[in-house]
């Protein structure tokens, strides 16, 4: 319950930081800053699992991040070069970063199961989160379209992650 | 007729008999996550080719088990179907992305 609540806690902080953006609505550089922070953020967590986690559907599960969110990122990073775009840092990837620093630490206190459980369960969280901002605030506020495009692509992966960190929580309990 | 004609027309006769009886080849795309056309049919003894366009691995795996094609980015894996029946499919890395195979005897 602690970590499902940690979990739900990570989520609505997150939301409220994209919900600061959304206020005023965020420019090109700084959403493509946004998407690329998200998906460090999910790569950070994921090689935390790769060397804390014992279920091999967990290790499976955060390799997988690591080689989507590298990909997707090597595209974001491809398109901006393309358009000559500077992402831009921004009060939501700043609060993005700071609550992903500070799950990293918490979970960096768990162990075997434990640590397998809560990793998991924030990947459905933060997945649900980025999903709810990409949809509401960030594709609606790209004006170019090939970052809208891209943004689309990044969030049906997201939506894919989801549901496959959710199967994994599902065979964990 | 002489005999230089008849060659051809029996190789042509060959060729036809050979291809009804060869089996299809069905190309299916994978492109921006979603699986194209989402519904397919196909023989037993045909092939399935999935073209991953994407830059991100797939699979092709059947719920029913029958099935796991491992997709890598930008390549194209194969499935020479041996079962009639109907097959639903989706990706295991992205389980949002679904299709379903008909394969008729």
């Amino acid at each position: 319950m602690i970590i499902r609540l940690s979990a739900a806690i990570a989520a609505v902080s997150l939301l409220s930081g994209v919900a600061l953006a959304q206020d005023a609505k965020p420019t090109d550089p700084q959403i493509a800053h946004i998407a690329y922070t998200a998906g460090l953020i999910d790569i950070a967590a994921a090689k935390q699992a790769l060397s804390k986690a014992s279920n091999k559907d967990v290790k499976t599960f955060a390799q997988d991040m690591v080689r989507d969110h590298e990909a997707v990122n090597k595209q974001a990073l491809d398109l901006v070069k393309k358009l000559n775009v500077t992402p831009e840092d921004n009060d939501t990837s700043k609060t993005l970063s700071k609550n992903a620093a500070d799950k990293l630490a918490e979970l960096a206190k768990l162990n075997g199961a434990a640590f397998d459980k809560a990793y998991v369960a924030n990947e459905v969280a933060y997945h649900k989160a980025v999903d709810s901002a990409l949809e509401k605030t960030l594709i609606p506020s790209a004006n170019n379209a090939e970052l809208k495009s891209l943004l689309q692509t990044g969030l049906k992966i997201f939506q894919g992650h989801e549901q496959h960190a959710e199967h994994v929580a599902a065979e964990l309990k | 007729m002489k005999p230089g004609r008849i060659l051809p027309i029996i190789a042509v006769l060959m060729l036809g008999v050979s291809v009804s009886a060869q089996a299809a080849t069905i190309q299916l795309s994978m492109e921006n996550l979603e699986i194209m056309p989402a519904e397919a049919s196909a023989k037993v003894g045909d092939t399935i080719e999935w073209i991953n366009k994407d830059v991100f691995a797939h699979t092709a795996t059947a719920r029913n088990g029958d099935f796991d094609v491992m997709l890598p980015p930008k390549k194209t894996g194969t499935l020479v179907v041996t079962t009639a029946g109907t097959f639903e499919y989706y990706c295991r890395f992205h389980p949002n992305m679904k299709a379903t195979l008909t394969v008729a005897p």
